[in-house]
Formats: structure tokens, C-alpha cells, sequence
């Protein structure tokens, strides 16, 4: 209050541009101590997995895809959870009361967590491809061999998109269950027992072999981390994810918009 | 006149068969503090987050100075909102929690230092995590947050819980400074005596509805005497005698219609010696508000005296 005798609020003042919340989104992922040190076992854990390749892997099958696929699991884990977290926090930590205050058109908070998460996402996968060829070349050299680059920049690609589409899973559990014990324990049965459910299913059901391609979203994914999926593949990427991934995170978000923030 | 800056038009909140808010409209001036009086769980909170555009209305309406609250652009710099200084990331510094408010708002972060220095939280407090903050020291940093963005309404939910007596003295002058210069404030508690020193306007509310509401002076006007006695019933006796009415009213007192003249005639008479005899000033606010209380908090609050 600068001015006395105030009788109006401003509303003719600009609003707050999507650029400044992805900014405290991103600011938000590192600002606690749990958060950091997520952050940093991204780092840390890519540096352990190659060195365990270079310590335990037989010699002469040294190859980068060897420590992308070492380096690449541990990302598949852990970037949906960060995920998971940027949108649970709100409501497990209750700072949504002061998140929906400031910024009251909850789509636009909801955009800006998705746009902070994916650019951790790729970020993350960069840093983890980087480490992985350092330990290549590393290891090649330990080794007296030349380093062996048996990866496709393209699949390189398409890893970083399966992680996304990790990471958006892992995003839609969030805005569904809003909790985030439930949401990690949700994606660990999503990601884990659903593909077994699915295995056995298509096992025992001929009907089910046939159509799993189209509908289950894990094993629609598969492609994408040796080669360029096909056109098909394309296509069953497409309406298994639009099954297990995009109806139920619109349905997550059209309840966050809805919901009551206490 | 001015326009209120804060409109609550016909408001109900349900929750499956339970009506939180039944019905509830009030305004508030600007240069004015208003207070939400009411017991726990009367619907103060329900009301103060629906205003703020976090819950959604079963049905009526809110408007900050005639808008939508999700109509106003960058609404921190307009409306300054406390709902639960306990709602915090445990893990972040209090430091870090006024940084992402104030980045969001897109604010300097030498606001954030003043805002410190003005709820007295020290550098050295405010680095440490919010989860070794005690409750004061939380509504502290709530009451900043609040204030960040320089806003010209206050929404404050319990602000004075967890405040140790100079802290709640600290936010009375500050809250009465802010109106002084213009500024709207919406404050609740469930303790009279809060609301009785800070408010201007009063609004009292019992499970989910207006009870009683006007400027402090209009409800604290009650007519009549409020009279007590060491001998209680004595009392009583002679005032029936008399043929004036009384009722039983705060500690061992009695409240009745006649006027204080009247009333020490009638005891002299009877020869009881009085221990007070005055004007009932606000004595018809605490009934009503002990009557509420007792209705909601289970707790037998008869008070003590003979109905005469």
C-alpha cells in the first residue's frame, strides 16, 4: 500500500507468463534437500553404472550400447519419480495453497511442471548419453582396443523419447492420485507388474498375442529403444499410449482443474 | 462510498449431505479490518479458500473489488493470502519459500529481505528449513508471504495461532496500520477477545452460518445491565422481586433489560452487596458466541449464576 484511499484492484496488469512459472517449476525440483539429491543420484548413478561396466563387463564386448543400456535403466527409474514429484508435492506438502494463490489458472501451473519435468528429462538423458561415451572411450582405452559406437544417433532419439513418455506416465499418476507415496507406488506397479500381467495374458489368449502390440504400452515402446520404429509401431505406440497414457492423464488434469486445494 | 473489496453473494459449500457454508454473504471495506469470528470448524476456512479461487462453490459467488479471483492478473500483487502457515515444504528455508513467491510474482529478491525484516524473522532463522520452525515463527513467514507482493487485501486465516503474546501485538499494530493506509484486510479467528481488540467489522459465523455481523459498535451495543454479586442467588432474588427480568451472563453475572439505576435500587433494597454493576457492553456478543461454541465443541459451557 503505497497510496492512500485505494478503492479499485489493478487489473489491468500483465499476468504471470508461463516463461517465469516453468523457471520457479524448475527452481522448485532442486530447492530441498530431498530434491537435490534426487537430482544429483541421476548424475551419480549414471557415473556408477559406467564404471561398473568398464570394472565387470567382459572386455571384449565393450561397446556404447553396452553403457547406454547400463546408463539408460537407472534413468527410466528415477525421471518419472521427478516427475511424479513435481506435481504430488503440491498436495503431499499442501504448498499448492500457496502455488494456486499466485497462480490461479491451474492448466498454466500444470503446462509449466510438464515443460520444467521434460527439460529435466532430456537434460538428464544428454548427461547420461555424455557419460556413457566417456566411459567408452575410457574403457576402450583401458582396454587397448578401439572404442565401439554401435548406436544410432536416431536411437538415441527415440531413448529420449521413451524416457519422456516415462516421465509424462509418471506425471499422469501424479495429477491422478495427487499423493506421492501412491503416485511412486503406482508407477512401480504400472511399469513393472502390468508388463508381466500383460506377458501372461498374451501367453494363455492367442486373441490377446495379437492385439497386445496395439494396447499394451510397454511393449509398444520396445522399438524405440534398438531401432527407428516402423510406421506400424508407430501406430501402436500411438493408441496403446493413447489407452494407458493420454486419456487417463486428461482425465488427471481435468480433476486437478476441478478439484479443491486444502 | 466505497466500493467493497471483498463480496460474498449467497455462498453454500456442500460436502456430500453436510453443509460447510450455508447461505453466507458479507462484504468488506476498504481501510477496514474485518473479522471473521467463529468456532472451529464453523466455515471460516471453507470461505476464505473459496474467495481465494481454491475451492470451488456448491453455489452463490466471490468477488475481489468486483472480479473473479482467477480474473485478476499476477494476483499476489493485489491480494495477499494466508490460509495455513502450516502448509509448507518441510524441507525448503523459509528464504526459499518468500524466493518462489516472489519469483513467480516476478518480483526483486530484495523484497523477499525486506519482507524478513519486517515480520522479524533473522538472516540465520531464515536459512533454516521450514520443519525446525516453530508455529509462530511459521505465521511469521506466512504473514511476509502474504505481504510480498504489496498487495492491497489481506486474507489472513488464524494469523494470531502460535504467536506469542508481543508477536500478536506486533501483528495487531501492523494490520491496523495496513487499514489506516487504505488497505482491506479479511482476518479470522476463533477467539472473541482477538477479534474484539483488532476488528473494525465483525462478522460471526456457527456451523456454516452467519449468526451475527455489523461494525464493532453496533454488536458490542447491548442494552441493558450487567450485574454481579458475591451472593449469587441473593441477587437473583431481589431483581425477581423487583420484577426484573435477568439472565446469566460470563462469570456468576446477570445480564437483564433494566437499567443500571433500576438494578442498584433493587439490590439495595434487598441489601445484596454488588460486586459489579455496568452498562452490558458486548455481554450479548458472548453469549451469543459461548452458545456457539458450546453447540460445536462439545464441551457443557452453562454459565455460572442462578436464572432468575
Amino acid at each position: 500500500m503505497s497510496t492512500t484511499a485505494v478503492v479499485k484492484i489493478d487489473t489491468a496488469r500483465p499476468g504471470v507468463p508461463l516463461g517465469r512459472l516453468v523457471k520457479v517449476e524448475l527452481r522448485k525440483m532442486f530447492d530441498t534437500r530431498s530434491g537435490f539429491w534426487l537430482m544429483m543420484s541421476i548424475g551419480i548413478i549414471a557415473v556408477i553404472a559406467t564404471v561398473s561396466v568398464i570394472l565387470f563387463f567382459p572386455n571384449d564386448d565393450l561397446s556404447y550400447s553396452t553403457f547406454g543400456t547400463a546408463v539408460g535403466f537407472p534413468m527410466a527409474l528415477l525421471l518419472p519419480v521427478v516427475a511424479i514429484l513435481s506435481v504430488t508435492g503440491e498436495w503431499s506438502q499442501r504448498t499448492g495453497l500457496i502455488t494456486f494463490t499466485l497462480a490461479p489458472h491451474r492448466a498454466q501451473v500444470i503446462l509449466s511442471k510438464v515443460i520444467a519435468a521434460v527439460i529435466v528429462g532430456v537434460v538428464s538423458m544428454l548427461l547420461a548419453f555424455a557419460i556413457g561415451a566417456l566411459g567408452n572411450v575410457v574403457g576402450s582405452a583401458l582396454n587397448g582396443v578401439d572404442p565401439v559406437w554401435d548406436m544410432e544417433v536416431g536411437v538415441l532419439f527415440t531413448i529420449i523419447l521413451a524416457n519422456i513418455l516415462g516421465m509424462l506416465v509418471g506425471f499422469m499418476l501424479g495429477v491422478l492420485i495427487r499423493n506421492s507415496a501412491g503416485a511412486i507406488v503406482a508407477y512401480v506397479v504400472y511399469s513393472f507388474l502390468l508388463p508381466g500381467i500383460f506377458g501372461v495374458l498374451a501367453e494363455l489368449q492367442d486373441w490377446f498375442k495379437d492385439i497386445q502390440p496395439w494396447v499394451d504400452f510397454g511393449d509398444a515402446q520396445t522399438p524405440l529403444f534398438d531401432n527407428m520404429p516402423s510406421g506400424e509401431e508407430w501406430a501402436q505406440i500411438g493408441t496403446s499410449g493413447l489407452i494407458w497414457l493420454a486419456i487417463p492423464l486428461a482425465f488427471g488434469v481435468w480433476s486437478v482443474l476441478r478439484s479443491e486445494v486444502k | 462510498m466505497l466500493v467493497p473489496m471483498i463480496t460474498v453473494e449467497g455462498l453454500t459449500k456442500t460436502y456430500g449431505g453436510y453443509r460447510a457454508v450455508d447461505n453466507v454473504s458479507f462484504e468488506c471495506r476498504p481501510g477496514a479490518v474485518t473479522g471473521f469470528l467463529g468456532p472451529n470448524g464453523a466455515g471460516k476456512s471453507t470461505t476464505m479458500r473459496i474467495i481465494a479461487g481454491l475451492t470451488p462453490p456448491t453455489s452463490g459467488q466471490t468477488r475481489v473489488s468486483g472480479v473473479r479471483y482467477q480474473d485478476i492478473p499476477n494476483p499476489g500483487t493485489q491480494v495477499g493470502v494466508l490460509l495455513d502457515a502450516s502448509a509448507q515444504h518441510a524441507g525448503r528455508t523459509g528464504r526459499e519459500i518468500l524466493a518462489l513467491s516472489a519469483a513467480t510474482m516476478g518480483l526483486p529478491m530484495s523484497r523477499v529481505d525486506e519482507m524478513l525484516e519486517v515480520v522479524s524473522l533473522s538472516k540465520s532463522e531464515s536459512k533454516r528449513r521450514v520443519r525446525n520452525y516453530s508455529l509462530g515463527m511459521r505465521q511469521r513467514l506466512g504473514i511476509a508471504n502474504a505481504l510480498l507482493g504489496d498487495p492491497k487485501i489481506l486474507i489472513l486465516d488464524e494469523p494470531a495461532n502460535g504467536l506469542d503474546p508481543a508477536g500478536i501485538h506486533w501483528m495487531r499494530s501492523l494490520l491496523r496500520e495496513y487499514a489506516n493506509r487504505g488497505g482491506t484486510v479479511l482476518l479470522s479467528s476463533h477467539l472473541l477477545h482477538e477479534i474484539e481488540v483488532i476488528a473494525d467489522e465483525i462478522i460471526v459465523i456457527g456451523q456454516g452460518r452467519i449468526v451475527a455481523q455489523g461494525t464493532k459498535a453496533e454488536l458490542l451495543r447491548t442494552a441493558g445491565t450487567f450485574v454481579k454479586a458475591g451472593d449469587a442467588s441473593a441477587l437473583a432474588n431481589a431483581l425477581t422481586a423487583a420484577g426484573i427480568s435477568a439472565v446469566a451472563s460470563g462469570d456468576g453475572g446477570l445480564r437483564t433489560e433494566a437499567e443500571p439505576e433500576e438494578v442498584g435500587k433493587a439490590a439495595a433494597i434487598a441489601g445484596v452487596a454488588l460486586v459489579e454493576l455496568r452498562p452490558a457492553e458486548g455481554a450479548g456478543l458472548e453469549e451469543m458466541f459461548l452458545e456457539l461454541t458450546a453447540d460445536t465443541q462439545r464441551e457443557v459451557v452453562t454459565p455460572e449464576g442462578a436464572q432468575a
